[in-house]
């Protein structure tokens, strides 16, 4: 089956969805996710982020389909022409998207524990010229703890439903979900009931936002203070593999792996998350790279630094100097552009 | 066009000459009189210098003196140890620990999450005022202070901490250092 995105032509299986196959390609054409979750069953669809334009239906029905399409539950088909990166349209839908999630979103990024590593500033981050219109008072319910380990914050929820579609996949009687529904849907622990699976904690992971954070490491650090280190031990409960956020030699929180479109690689128990916070438990690997352009970056050598820095200076400012320069010690600096022009 | 080296920017420009000198030049009688009239046409002029401290210039609105943590209009602290001023500072000066506030210190702190120790070093700040710029909840400024700081004899003393940095309940009541922004 052949799909072409942005112009891109690739080859997929069928099944797949025009973003698993965006993916494929990478670059520009992978749209943003907010709700979609590959690790997640049945999960996609809620936050509409991930719109294309579909500009040719499929080699046998090749009118273009009408509306934009959310790719992460759209099926591909052979011969499908799709608009991801490239179509102002979809660029504009997006953003609209994103100025929807954030109507009763309390911005409160000072304060999140999220910030630095949320997917919901990011995707705002893209929409460069973004300005909310949203005047009215916003929804505010007080933030409670769910369990012993995290706490939740339902302003901040997006209502994605990754963490509903964990809670089911993992444990056999879920204990939360979303109450309600449209405008007063809300995430709910229901009835404050405490969640007790030995995976509870890959919710921290799962969501988008800073709704689910890691009690343990509240307000600790802000992420971009901490070093990261990959990690593992022998765990009987799962792979053992984590990412160490450390701060000196203190281990401030243990989390999952993350791809680059940051979903977690495997899930991980809540013996390794909560209750090993000490070097001594861990095998470090080494550091812990991310897959992408990320604030997370900072102080990490991980990203390869310009080659070649140029400056180009006007001749005429320089004038005179180049005799200068050749007589002093800066005999080293390239000076080819300036004899050129001469 | 004039050739760019001729032009004199500041209008003073004069061409050295390599003439030789005559006998009454070269005993430097005529210049060392011309050079004390100077000097003493300058001991009836308006003088120049000030007596610092007790006699002070204005400075600028904009000028960028030590820092103060602002108190919004309920005398709460408004940093809410986000980091981004220590994220922005060039100099590495600034460092934090932030705490959670309890519910009975709703009166004391702005929001959920305060700076339980907030220090700048001030022999490592260049007064940049970056950290004044990235702070998005107005709480830390270098303009409107309008104070310097002050020389001392240890290191230990330019770390200032909240104790020195936040405004007192009375400079935030009687708005001496202005408003923060209100967002
Ligand atoms: S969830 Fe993300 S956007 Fe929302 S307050 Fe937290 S960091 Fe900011
Ligand atoms: S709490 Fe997080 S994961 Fe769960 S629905 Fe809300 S945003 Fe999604
Ligand atoms: S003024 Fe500049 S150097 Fe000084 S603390 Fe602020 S950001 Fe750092
Ligand atoms: S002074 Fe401002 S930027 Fe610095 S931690 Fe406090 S709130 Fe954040
Ligand atoms: S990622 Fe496709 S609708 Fe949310």
């Amino acid at each position: 089956m052949k799909i072409t995105i942005d112009g891109h032509t690739i080859e997929v299986e069928p099944g797949t969805t025009i973003l698993q196959a965006a993916r494929m390609i990478g670059g520009a054409s992978v749209p943003p996710t907010m709700c979609y979750y590959s690790k997640l069953k049945d999960c996609g669809g809620k936050c509409r982020c991930c719109l294309v334009e579909v500009t040719k239906g499929s080699e046998r029905d090749p009118r273009p389909m009408p509306k934009l399409q959310p790719s992460c539950v759209t099926g591909a088909q052979d011969g499908m022409e799709v608009l991801s990166g490239n179509s102002q349209r979809v660029l504009d839908a997006r953003k609209a998207v994103t100025e929807f999630l954030l109507i009763n979103h309390p911005l409160d990024c000072p304060v999140c524990d999220q910030a630095g590593e949320c997917n919901l500033q990011d995707l705002a981050m893209t929409n460069k010229d973004f300005k909310s219109r949203f005047k009215e008072q916003k929804v505010t319910t007080p933030s409670e703890d769910i369990g012993p380990y995290i706490s939740l914050n339902k302003n901040r929820c997006i209502l994605c439903y990754r963490c509903v579609k964990l809670a089911e996949q993992l444990t056999p009687n879920r204990v939360h979900g979303v109450l309600y529904r449209g405008d007063h849907a809300e995430i709910s622990a229901y009835i404050h009931n405490a969640i007790d699976s030995d995976f509870s904690g890959n919710m921290i992971d799962v969501c988008p936002v800073g709704a689910l954070t890691d009690r343990t490491f509240r307000f600790q650090s802000r992420v971009w203070f901490t070093k990261k280190f990959n990690a593992h031990r022998d765990c009987p409960h799962c792979s053992g593999k984590v990412v160490l956020w450390t701060f000196g030699n203190d281990v401030l929180r243990v989390t999952a792996r993350k791809d680059e479109f940051s979903e977690v690689e495997e899930f991980i128990c809540n013996e390794c998350r909560f209750d090993h916070k000490k070097k001594e438990d861990w095998v470090v690997e080494g550091p812990h790279k991310f897959g992408k352009n990320s604030v997370l970056n900072i102080n990490n050598n991980a990203l390869a630094a310009p080659k070649e820095v140029e400056i180009q200076t006007e001749k005429l400012t320089l004038e005179g100097r180049d005799v200068d320069r050749k007589k002093i010690s800066m005999k080293d600096v390239p000076m080819a552009h300036l004899e050129e022009k001469k | 066009m004039e050739d760019l080296k001729n032009i004199s920017l500041s209008g003073r420009k004069k061409a050295v000459s390599n003439k030789k000198m005559t006998f009454l030049e070269s005993i430097y009688l005529r210049e060392i009189v011309r050079g004390l009239g100077i000097t003493i046409k300058h001991f009836f002029q308006k003088k120049v210098t000030v007596q610092y401290p007790e006699q002070k210039r204005p400075l600028s609105p904009v000028y960028r003196g030590r820092h103060v943590l602002m108190r919004d209009e309920e005398g709460r602290e408004r940093c809410t140890a986000c980091g981004m001023c220590a994220l922005a500072c060039p100099a590495e000066a600034i460092t934090m620990k932030s705490a959670e506030r309890k519910p009975e210190e709703e009166h004391l702190y702005r929001e959920e999450k305060y700076a339980s120790v907030y220090e700048i070093n001030m022999l490592r700040c260049i007064f940049c005022g970056l950290c004044e710029e990235a702070c998005p909840k107005e709480a830390i400024y270098l303009t409107k202070s309008q104070d310097f700081v002050m020389p001392t004899t240890s290191r230990e003393a330019f770390v200032y901490g909240k104790d020195k940095l936040v405004i007192s309940l009375e400079d935030a009541k009687s708005k001496k250092f202005g408003e923060a922004f209100v967002k």
